[in-house]
């Protein structure tokens, strides 16, 4: 967003509607592959989710001039989005790797259960 | 002395201060929403066999809010456009429907919170269960539509399905659908409960990331709403700080849209 | 940009017109003013976390003996909560105790006021706002009225935490932590304020961070140079930083718990989750998750905590060993790096949570490595003081005392950054012992160095000298003695967390127990208890010493009386509102002192050499 001479907006606007079409396809789109079966639950979550990344790269960009932003802002985002991703990733890391020797709690739904019924006193 | 940039770009960083700040409170949002789904995918994959359920919510609201949001994303970016070609009138026309879209939004938003909460899950004492919506209730019965009836200990990503074949059935059948709807007896429940944000864990992340959601539209239509009422008065006098903000509360606007894109997925398609 | 500067300033500056009382000391704007608020509030927190803990304290070394004197005014105020105290012979009440739960409540409240209501704003809000635009040559914060909001919404948060001793069933008793299912399920609304506060203080920090970083990034006046800032302001940025976005986890781990309390979702509720009987709830949640949110802001929390303490000590020791900091961008490197890597170490405050081996040598790895940073800081400022002539003052001893209470505090935390020595110390006495050396004789004794720096500043006249040595020596012995036990009890396995301080659990009351306490760690109860009181009444001198020095205290000579080279002093006394007279431009670098051939010893930032 160096400059925004009437030409340069102009110009803008017709990429902000070509964004407008690409959304609303993206849209129709995800909700078609929802009814799709691609071989598995977790493809069609992928499927959906490059989609949606799609998407939202494009309002990124282009709505919130992201495609021209200056260095300040690209840094802070930078770092936002590495600690959102180590958020994310760790926690199911630790989530998922359970010590040896221990059952997880999916397999046998009673493991975390206290008994039902209180202890006679 | 005047705190400086607040409407010229600062030379070294060709910012000036409203932006950095937004993109700073947005880098926070991401982080906001970004734990909101690290619960959303924990509680999924940590979820029991059969106790996650997909297609719970009808696709066709939330369909048209996701279009909502985008048109309503695309008049705020072409009011900010407008501003810059120096047209104040088509500014106003963009930033009304912007406001007209939130409102949609919000709207439509509410009626899919009103159908879950007018939906009953009845266990009754023989151990069956119930799921129907709320159709008529006195002092010794309670009437559902499109009642779907199963063993009580059925998990409910199951019971999503069957809901949904009824509500398909009854459809095929046309409106004259009323022979349908189940009468029960108040002494025959165990117990009984609607779809809110405790009937399981889905639900609960469903009304809590929606929730949040339609707190921040609400917010981002407020503020565009002032600033297409009585705050476009400073277009005469400092239209340059004027145009800043526009974009400020339009980023604001995209970030809530970008949300909605992918909450639109992983709550109703997936 | 100048000459309008300094055009503005003549109309804004010396004619500044009287804004009226509510406008200049409660609806202010003005960053000085805010940071003042800051500070007073803040300390008023303080001093009631400590009020807490001294009670906390007697219910630890004298178990089931009624409160002297504040007994009653306990049993007024909580009722029930203060336990009757018979006379064994005459049955006549001769006094309140602390029951197990009224110690929960002050517990947990002590920890909540002391972290989240009295350091964090004092050491970041207060100290920052006070001093970090004056000292990047700003006129003001980058938004003056987001700055006054976000003091407000602090204040708002922090009257709901106070409000919530006064209802029915007291504050919350689960803890600083406030782990789930424990805070759900214990039948108080004291958890409903605890939560409600915490978003409201949460987000106004959030505010507060937004604006910190605006300002260093937008306001640095012409010449500031990012590696010309003095390291205080690099410390606040990163802290800013920290605090942007590590708090968004914890603001959602409050919601979904607030959710958990009010709308009766699961979000940490397991299925089966059985309370005396089966809860009624939904199931399917994730205690885990809960304390995944938490410690994600939690361990960025503990750099919020002392990186702020590192800037002021920073500032202090180079101007009064009148030579440049040792390694200033090691300093500033190490500080990014600190920041960055307490995002990815948050876990290992949850390696007895069955964490498996591989995510908890990653934490493990993550958090030997962090250490890294953290000592080249404090060697940097020890080597700082070599061949320096230092002057001794009041906020000099403090600042050189923060030194070794900190490498204690971070020592001893490395036992407890290992997985198999942490699963030995986890909840006991070493912990508290560790993180109050970070904090207390840490972060704190900066903080009350940075009151006495900065003072003349704020107020145009010292603090008395003699009552300040008196302050800290008493301090520093009694701050000692208090914690110092506390590793011993802790090694020796007394846990945290105990209303009777471990009689329970001692060899005397069970003798046949493996592994009971035995008494002489027992007997430390007493008198660390005694040294905490002690420690408590040190502060009197400085808290006289505070209000007295506004009208009484000796006069400054200058409007840089310690001749300082940063340009927090290179303004009027007190700096009137837009802080400085004319244009600044900054033409050095932060410490510029002792510099050969030039006329003083020191060189401000702002003056040709």
């Amino acid at each position: 967003m160096s400059g925004h001479s009437p030409e340069e907006i102009k110009k803008s606007i017709r990429s902000y509607m070509m964004v407008f079409g690409v959304l609303i396809v993206g849209t129709i789109v995800t909700v078609l592959a929802s009814f799709v079966d691609f071989g598995s639950s977790t493809a069609n979550i992928i499927v959906a989710l490059i989609i949606a990344t799609f998407k939202a790269s494009c309002v990124a960009l282009i709505f919130m001039h992201l495609n021209a932003e200056k260095k300040t802002i690209y840094m802070t985002l930078g770092f936002t989005w590495f600690f959102f991703l180590g958020l994310m990733v760790l926690t199911i890391w630790a989530s998922e790797d359970k010590p040896n020797y221990t059952v997880a709690p999916n397999d046998t739904p009673a493991v975390m259960a206290a008994p039902s019924e209180p202890a006679a006193h | 002395m005047e705190v400086p940039y607040t409407d010229t770009n600062r030379p070294d960083t060709g910012l000036y201060n409203a932006k950095v700040g937004i993109w700073l409170f947005l880098a926070s949002e991401v982080m906001l929403f970004g734990a909101l789904f690290s619960a959303y995918i924990l509680l999924r994959v940590g979820a029991m066999p059969g106790h996650w359920p997909t297609g719970l919510l009808d696709v066709g609201p939330g369909f048209v809010n996701t279009l909502v949001l985008i048109l309503s994303s695309v008049t705020v970016v072409m009011a900010w456009a407008s501003l810059k070609l120096n047209d104040f009138k088509k500014f106003k026309f963009y930033q009304g429907i912007t406001v007209i879209c939130a409102l949609l939004f919000v709207v439509i938003k509410s009626f899919e919170y009103k159908s879950k909460f007018t939906h009953h899950d009845v266990i009754l004492k023989d151990g069956m269960r119930v799921d129907g919506h709320l159709v008529e209730e006195t002092d010794e019965f309670i009437v559902l539509s499109h009642p779907v009836s199963y063993p009580a200990e059925k998990g409910i990503r199951e019971r999503a399905v069957a809901i949904k074949e009824a509500e398909h059935h009854a459809h095929e059948a046309g409106g004259d659908h009323h022979h349908e709807d189940r009468k029960i007896m108040l002494d025959d429940i165990e117990k009984r409960t609607t779809w809110g944000p405790w009937a399981n864990t889905y639900l609960a992340i469903y009304f809590t990331l929606t929730g949040l959601h339609a707190l921040h539209v609400i917010a981002g239509a407020l503020v565009i709403a002032y600033f297409w009422g009585p705050g476009s008065k400073m277009w005469k006098t400092h239209p340059e700080q004027f145009a800043n903000r526009i974009e400020v509360s339009g980023l604001f606007w995209h970030f809530v849209d970008l949300v909605w894109i992918f909450l639109f997925p992983i709550l109703y398609l997936l | 940009m100048e000459s309008t500067d300094s055009h503005v300033h003549h109309e804004d500056g010396h004619g500044h017109h009287d804004p009226g009382f509510w406008r200049k000391y409660v609806f202010s704007t003005d960053h000085k003013m805010i940071g003042i608020q800051y500070g007073l509030t803040s300390l008023l927190f303080m001093l009631l976390g400590f009020f807490l803990i001294a009670l906390m304290r007697w219910s630890i070394a004298y178990p089931g003996q009624p409160v002297p004197v504040v007994g009653y005014l306990l049993h007024a105020i909580m009722g029930d909560m203060a336990s009757p105290v018979l006379d064994p012979q005459t049955r006549e009440l001769i006094g309140y105790a602390i029951s197990n739960d009224l110690y929960n409540s002050f517990g947990a409240m002590h920890g909540t006021i002391m972290v989240f209501l009295a350091v964090v704003p004092l050491a970041f809000a207060a100290f920052g706002n006070y001093v970090v635009p004056l000292q990047i040559g700003a006129p003001d914060m980058a938004f003056p009225r987001l700055n006054m909001a976000s003091y407000h919404l602090f204040l708002l948060g922090g009257l709901i935490m106070f409000a919530s001793f006064f209802i029915p069933g007291g504050p919350a008793q689960a803890g600083w932590t406030s782990y789930s299912p424990l805070a759900t399920s214990i039948p108080t609304d004291g958890q409903f304020y605890w939560l409600v506060a915490m978003v409201v203080i949460i987000t106004s920090s959030l505010l507060g961070a937004v604006n910190f970083i605006a300002t260093i990034i937008q306001l640095r006046a012409p010449g500031m140079t990012w590696m010309r800032m003095p390291f205080f302001c690099w410390a606040q940025f990163v802290t800013a930083f920290l605090l942007l976005l590590a708090f968004p986890p914890l603001e959602v781990g409050a919601l979904l718990q607030l959710m958990d309390n009010v709308a009766g979702t699961s979000f940490y509720l397991p299925t089966g989750l059985a309370i005396s009987t089966l809860s009624d709830v939904s199931g399917g949640g994730s205690p885990l998750l809960y304390q995944h949110l938490f410690w994600f802001l939690g361990h960025p929390e503990v750099y919020v905590l002392i990186l702020p303490a590192m800037g002021v000590v920073s500032e202090i020791i180079a101007n009064n060993t009148r030579k440049p900091l040792w390694g200033y961008k090691s300093l500033v490197y190490s500080v990014l790096v600190l920041g960055f890597l307490s995002f990815i170490v948050w876990a290992h405050h949850m390696y007895l949570t069955g964490m498996g081996t591989k995510i908890s040598t990653f934490f493990q790895t993550t958090t030997m490595i962090i250490s890294i940073p953290s000592v080249i800081i404090l060697t940097c400022l020890f080597i700082s003081l070599w061949g320096g002539r230092i002057r001794f003052n009041t906020p000099m001893l403090f600042a050189l005392a923060f030194l070794p209470m900190f490498g204690i505090g971070g020592l001893t935390g490395l036992p407890l950054g290992f997985n198999y020595s942490d699963i030995l110390l986890h909840d006991t006495y070493y912990v508290i012992g560790h993180f109050h050396y970070v904090v207390a004789p840490g972060t704190i004794f900066a903080l009350i160095a940075g009151i006495y720096f900065w003072y003349p500043k704020m107020t145009g006249r010292y603090m008395s000298e003699f009552w300040g040595r008196v302050h800290f020596w008493c301090s520093f012995v009694f701050m000692n003695l208090t914690f110092q036990p506390m590793f011993a009890q802790g090694m020796a396995g007394m846990l945290r967390r105990m209303a009777d301080g471990g009689v329970g659990y001692s060899i005397a009351n069970n003798p046949d127990a493996i592994g009971g306490l035995a008494d002489r760690y027992l007997q430390l109860n007493v008198n660390i208890t005694l040294a905490a009181y002690a420690l408590g009444i040190s502060q009197i001198p400085f808290i006289i010493n505070l209000f007295y020095s506004i009208k009484n205290g000796k006069k400054v000579e200058s409007d840089n009386p310690w001749e300082s080279t940063t340009l927090d002093w290179q303004t009027p006394t007190p700096p009137p509102h837009g802080n400085f007279v004319g244009p600044i431009k900054v033409v050095n670098g932060p410490y510029e002192y002792s510099v050969p051939g030039a006329k003083a010893d020191y060189i401000p930032q702002n003056q040709k050499a």
